[in-house]
């Protein structure tokens, strides 16, 4: 990582390494983080190591563990056809977030970052899903999908204009696909306001002078906007990633991973089996595969995408 | 000198930090012993000390959410407050799912409620076995047994496990279909089903005049299980069933694939209502509710949740009739067995004399009859029964007197993984991505690890 020039001359000026006061400064700066590095400790690190435990043994989540199994849990999720789903699914949701979502977050963002009249309105609108709480973004999602075209909104449209009604959720071919939708709703906006704000950092004399050399609009946004938000999209994939793989309140509230394990992530098939089986081992072992997955994408990615910033330089 | 006080402050900070963690562990663990002099700080102190002595609180998590039901069960609590002035009873109520899965959290974290909803059998047996609950036979006894004779002895038996109580039932009842008279008869059906084929062909009927046969919250699970259990019972009887809990015999088991078989022959006539595969049951009794599907499959609860799920709130009133579940040609169960369960409390370890005094109260006589006064318990005290006047309820109550074979619910009879095994498996016939034979046999699997 390098930082400006200017920057690392303040920090040159007096103490060396080594000298008493530097030590005093880190000994402040330690202290400074200790509250966080404690509660850290606590409700992350040890809970990790915790369910790494847990994942060992076959046990019912009261009590103490005693049950031990060793790798059996391991095992026995990778033979699951259901635990399979459930990455199936978490993939399919990754693919689907990178290459619909995002880029009508984009779209949108490139919209409403213009001065198109009433943006300020439709910047309101797009983002306020993203405020809702999830539960509650699902329970509307439920109404609207209901399968009855009299109750639910999607197929009363959908009979208005003489089709016919679908059991949206109920339906094993259509249920991720209306998960999905509700998903979308409910994240476009939030990754649409990361893009603004990256649009906002592009200085416009770039675009101009793209202009002026005679760059149309779709050149323009292809070859310099683009390439100058490459930071805000290597951050924005990376979210969109990390969110589909532990996605879990919405498909629990909607379908609770049905029917028939059809819109099952691994987040549910990790809560199914560590409360509603009382199999705590056995899901602490899915949470570890799942945070080994998490852990895995990320080292690839950063190191995948350690290409310096264009503006920046980072 | 600055630095100094950056760094005196810094450390002040941070002890106040700790400190306040510590405070706030030491309400979450009333075990905890108090230090109350040595805790120089506010807060900490505060919560330490304990609030009036002798004021007890009693902790109740209720699922009755239909509005009369609950309304009965505050009314109880306010009057045994009103009795006992130094009791506080805080109700938590819960929605069906809600409940179960906030239960299981705080039973994991050892800190059970006072007293709470349960259907006794194996999940209650589960937190028995971890010591999550409190053992009431003491209590029961006590007196020559004075609480224990009020109740009908088997459906106290179900919040028994080795013989030692940790519950008591407020109601017991069993499983049938709830049928609308209207719609049947608009089908041309004159007399409800008594056997499978006739059920099947009035399904066929119901299905020309348009109407919506079998109301259906397949997304739970639960409902469309009781389905395939009662073909089980029908087909295979007490000694079949008992066989595969006993491991003398197996899921896989003819009865257990031919019920799965007989189950796909009524699916194929698609009779649910449109979605029921996401839709849950709630959605069921309101479908029920609003006169838009003919039957449905439920227990002695039904009537009271459709009223409250129908937009006006008053259900299909003298439409709805009841009839059992019926006989299958040629199965080895008798036509009166049944399969249900009830409603009863569980008590959790921490339950205070107060508590189990409380529960006493709910389960008296007159607090009986005030809940069969709003339909919503087949009584299980001896008095409670008077004033059962709805026909229905009647009928259910003397079906399931008559009945030879009682089974408990499949899913709270058996161990929770296996429980929930079971609703998975049936559900995957329902959406026939399961075969029978593969349904009985992740039945099977389940059964060979949790039934050693």
């Amino acid at each position: 990582m390098q930082s400006l020039p200017a920057i690392p001359n303040i920090f040159k000026l007096q103490r060396g390494s080594g000298s008493p006061r530097r030590f005093q400064d880190n000994l402040v700066i330690f202290l400074f983080l200790l509250p966080a590095i404690v509660l850290f400790l606590l409700f992350v690190i040890y809970p990790i190591f915790q369910s790494i435990y847990y994942s060992l043994f076959n046990w019912k989540g009261f009590g103490p563990a005693v049950d031990f199994v060793g790798l059996d849990n391991f095992k026995n999720i990778l033979k699951d056809k259901v635990f399979m789903i459930a990455l199936r699914n978490g993939l399919l949701i990754i693919a689907l977030s990178l290459f619909a979502q995002l880029p009508l977050s984009l779209a949108l963002a490139v919209l409403v970052g213009r001065d198109l009249p009433g943006r300020v309105i439709f910047r309101t609108i797009f983002f306020l899903p993203y405020v809702l709480s999830e539960v509650i973004a699902a329970l509307m999602w439920l109404f609207i999908l209901n399968p009855d075209p009299e109750r639910g909104f999607v197929n009363a449209v959908i009979m208005f204009f003489g089709g016919e009604s679908q059991a949206w959720l109920g339906n094993t071919d259509l249920v991720l696909l209306s998960i999905f939708a509700a998903l979308t709703w409910k994240y476009f906006g939030y990754h649409m306001l990361l893009f603004m704000t990256g649009l906002q950092n592009i200085p416009t004399e770039v675009e101009e002078a793209g202009r002026i050399d005679g760059a149309n609009s779709i050149q323009n946004f292809f070859y310099i906007t683009l390439p100058l938000l490459g930071s805000t999209i290597r951050t924005s994939v990376y979210l969109s990633v990390l969110g589909s793989i532990q996605q879990f309140i919405l498909v629990w509230i909607m379908t609770k991973g049905g029917p028939v394990n059809a819109s099952e992530t691994m987040a549910t098939y990790m809560y199914r089996f560590g409360f509603v089986r009382f199999q705590l081992g056995y899901g602490s072992a899915v949470a570890i595969y799942m945070f080994l997955l998490c852990l895995i994408f990320s080292l690839i990615y950063q190191r995948l995408t350690r290409q310096p910033d264009y503006l920046t330089g980072l | 000198m600055s630095r100094k006080i950056y760094i005196i402050l810094s450390l002040l900070i941070v002890a106040a930090f700790v400190l306040t963690a510590c405070g706030g562990a030491a309400t979450e663990a009333p075990q905890t012993e108090p230090d109350a002099p040595a805790a120089t700080d506010a807060p900490a102190a505060a919560t330490d000390a304990p609030a009036a002595a002798d004021k007890v609180t009693v902790t109740w998590w209720h699922i009755s959410t239909a509005e009369e039901h609950k309304a009965v069960w505050q009314k109880l609590a306010d009057e045994y407050m009103a009795a006992h002035p130094n009791v506080n009873i805080e109700i938590t109520v819960l929605e069906n799912e809600a409940f179960k899965t906030k239960l299981t959290t705080v039973m994991q974290s050892g800190e059970p409620p006072d007293i709470f909803q349960s259907w006794g059998g194996g999940v209650m047996n589960e937190y028995a076995n971890a010591g999550l609950l409190k053992d009431i036979t003491a209590d029961l006894d006590a007196d020559g047994g004075a609480w224990r004779n009020t109740f009908a002895p088997g459906a106290l038996g179900v919040y028994a496990y080795k013989d030692q109580n940790y519950g008591v039932p407020w109601d017991m009842g069993m499983i049938g279909f709830w049928y609308n008279k209207d719609l049947f008869a608009q089908a041309g059906i004159d007399a409800p089903p008594t056997t499978w084929a006739e059920l099947l062909e009035d399904v066929t009927k119901l299905k020309a005049a348009g109407i919506t046969p079998i109301a259906l919250g397949e997304g739970d699970k639960w409902p469309g299980m009781h389905m395939w259990a009662y073909l089980v019972t029908r087909l295979g009887g007490k000694a079949n069933f008992e066989g595969a809990l006993l491991r003398t015999g197996s899921f896989t088991d003819e009865s257990f694939v031919k019920a799965g078989v007989m189950l796909q022959e009524l699916v194929a006539l698609e009779p649910f209502q449109d979605g029921f595969l996401g839709a849950t049951y709630g959605d069921e009794a309101t479908v029920m509710g609003n006169g838009k599907a003919a039957m449905e499959l439920m227990g002695q609860w039904a009537p009271a949740v459709q009223k409250d799920n129908s937009e006006d709130k008053l259900g299909i009133g003298d439409n709805l009739g009841w009839f059992p579940f019926p006989m299958v040609e040629g199965g080895a169960g008798d036509p009166g067995d049944a399969v249900g369960g009830g409603n009863g409390f569980a008590i959790g370890k921490n339950a205070s004399p107060e508590a189990i005094d409380f529960v006493k109260f709910l389960t008296t006589a007159e607090a009986q009859q005030a809940l069969v006064a709003i339909n919503v318990a087949i009584p299980v005290v001896k008095g409670g029964e008077v004033g059962m006047s709805d026909p229905l309820m009647v009928t259910l109550q003397q079906s399931l007197a008559n009945a030879k074979y009682f089974q408990l619910y499949y899913d709270q009879a058996l161990p929770p993984a296996m429980g929930s095994v079971i609703n998975d498996s049936v559900q995957g016939i329902f959406a026939g991505t399961l075969t029978p034979e593969q349904a009985a046999q992740a039945i099977e699997d389940s059964a060979a690890q949790e039934l050693k």
